[in-house]
């Protein structure tokens, strides 16, 4: 059998593999990248304020990704519970994107503006006390860190030569934005602009 | 809001879809068939022929595909295709079925929207304290609290620290179904200012004079030094009463109900905190995310709340 070839050569056997599983990706993904539905923004995305963008990465370091998802899926279940379903060009901005597949917590993709500021700071501090069936981990240290928007403006760098329009004067002004803040501030800086682009999300 | 999903891919990359994804389904096939042995049975004392590959003692039998295993593999091959014909798949062709996400999705709505329209237009009619009195119309209503308003308020109506309670007889912004729909609909923002600026010596004269309103225990010296500055400071939005106001928001200091007390807290440390730093009370209109008919259902929910008292 000729198989033998393939078999005893790692190599070519690996190379092949490759081959095959690329053809995945080449027809599912690849195109995609040149699909205006989903490289364009909706109107009026604006890249995230600084502060926001410091959230955003608070929300990573935070691992929130593993229990909220931010991807309400067009169904009526879910655009009853959460609103409009989200689309890709209110994604653009994101890399990496927090879409998340593990919904131990409600999906947050249209969080924003939906609780008060005040909410959010009592939620974070102790989920119990606003939410007593709550099992949620409580983030104290989101009030106590603050942060020095050092990394900020290297951080705006490396988005906008992934295409993100920052401009220069947003990246100058990053450090003297974020300094001095709670984390929390952020954070929920973040979480309420979440979802707020699209008009009509209803 | 349309061509979420149909938006067209340029031709090109279309064709790449169609090729790669009609190829590779072509090309299983024809590895299939290629390497089909028939030829190999088990001979009459059941053995079987091996490839010859051999790994530490262990051989590998050259058997035929089981049959079973083989007819699926067909039936996997003849399903994607009856598939990519029905539905979207093959780049721009939308399928024979019209279906989309998007369609499907507007389908279930309207469904829904047909079955729930006339009952909720039906109890739109209905005033809002009769409609407090229609058990069935409670039960939907309380869904609906349950899944919009209990995040903040508690899933029994109590409130928490900084979130006021419903099913008391206090109401900052008043709780006849004007006032509620009112708060429903356009969300409230309650400002009180921080005081800072009178300093520590009145701001616990503040303390103690606002302690006495309720008649819970206080220095009587001091708070009668603070009423003078109650006056001229506090009584604009508070009344020279304490009774509070229901147009601002301002809320009764008489009745020993504190919307800012801290498990472990006493009342006085909550007051001085008031007064140095102020609150900032925020709730959001929801009309935006439920809709006029809920809102006038929920509504309806907590004014119901008083009877359960």
């Amino acid at each position: 059998m000729k198989h033998d070839i393939v078999e005893k050569n790692v190599g070519l056997l690996a190379v092949l593999i490759l081959v095959a599983i690329s053809f995945g990706g080449l027809a599912e993904v690849v195109p995609l990248f040149f699909q205006k539905q989903t490289t364009e923004p909706v109107e009026g995305l604006e890249p995230l304020t600084a502060l926001e963008l410091e959230g955003r990465d608070i929300y990573r370091r935070e691992g929130c990704v593993s229990c909220h998802s931010q991807m309400v899926r067009p169904f009526r279940a879910e655009t009853e519970r959460y609103g409009h379903y989200s689309v890709a060009g209110e994604s653009v901005y994101d890399h990496n994107f927090l879409w998340g597949s593990k919904r131990t917590g409600p999906d947050l993709a249209r969080v924003g503006g939906r609780y008060s500021d005040d909410w959010h700071r009592a939620h974070m501090y102790n989920p119990r006390d606003v939410v007593p069936e709550s099992i949620m981990p409580a983030y104290p240290w989101l009030f106590s860190n603050r942060l020095d928007g050092e990394d900020t403006p290297a951080k705006m760098r490396a988005l906008q030569s992934l295409g993100v329009p920052y401009t220069d004067e947003q990246i100058a002004n990053a450090t003297a934005e974020v300094n001095g803040t709670q984390e929390i501030t952020a954070l929920i800086a973040f979480l309420q602009q979440l979802g707020t682009v699209l008009e009509g999300t209803r | 809001m349309n061509n979420l999903w149909g938006d067209s891919l340029p031709g090109f990359w279309s064709a790449w879809i169609i090729v790669i994804t009609l190829g590779t389904i072509a090309l299983s096939a024809w590895l299939l068939f290629a390497n089909r042995r028939t030829d190999k049975q088990p001979d009459a004392e059941g053995n079987v022929e091996t490839t010859g590959h051999a790994a530490d003692g262990i051989e590998e039998y050259d058997n035929a595909l089981p049959k079973w295993w083989f007819q699926l593999f067909v039936g996997t091959v003849i399903f994607s295709l009856g598939y990519l014909v029905l539905y979207p798949g093959l780049g721009n062709f939308a399928g024979v079925l019209g279906w989309s996400q998007e369609g499907q999705w507007e389908e279930e709505v309207a469904r829904a929207e047909e079955r729930f329209t006339p009952i909720f237009a039906q109890y739109q009619e209905v005033p809002i304290p009769e409609l407090a009195k229609d058990a069935d119309a409670m039960q939907v209503a309380e869904r609906i609290y349950l899944n919009n308003c209990a995040v903040c308020h508690g899933s029994n109506a109590q409130g928490g620290y900084g979130f006021p309670n419903l099913t008391d007889d206090d109401w900052l912004y008043g709780g006849e179904p004007d006032n509620i729909m009112m708060t429903l609909n356009n969300g409230r923002n309650g400002l009180m200012p921080a005081w800072q600026q009178l300093g520590e010596e009145n701001i616990e004269n503040l303390t103690q004079y606002v302690l006495s309103l309720s008649e819970l225990e206080h220095d009587a010296e001091r708070a009668e030094q603070g009423e003078s500055t109650f006056m001229s400071v506090c009584a604009a939005c508070h009344t020279p009463q304490g009774t509070g106001n229901i147009a601002l928001g301002a809320p009764n200091l008489t009745n020993d109900i504190w919307l800012y007390l801290a498990q472990g807290q006493t009342v006085a440390d909550s007051i001085r905190q008031t007064l140095r730093n102020g609150r900032n009370g925020h709730m959001p209109s929801q009309t935006a995310y439920i809709g006029e008919e809920r809102v006038h259902l929920v509504a309806a929910y907590v004014y119901s709340l008083r009877f359960s008292n």
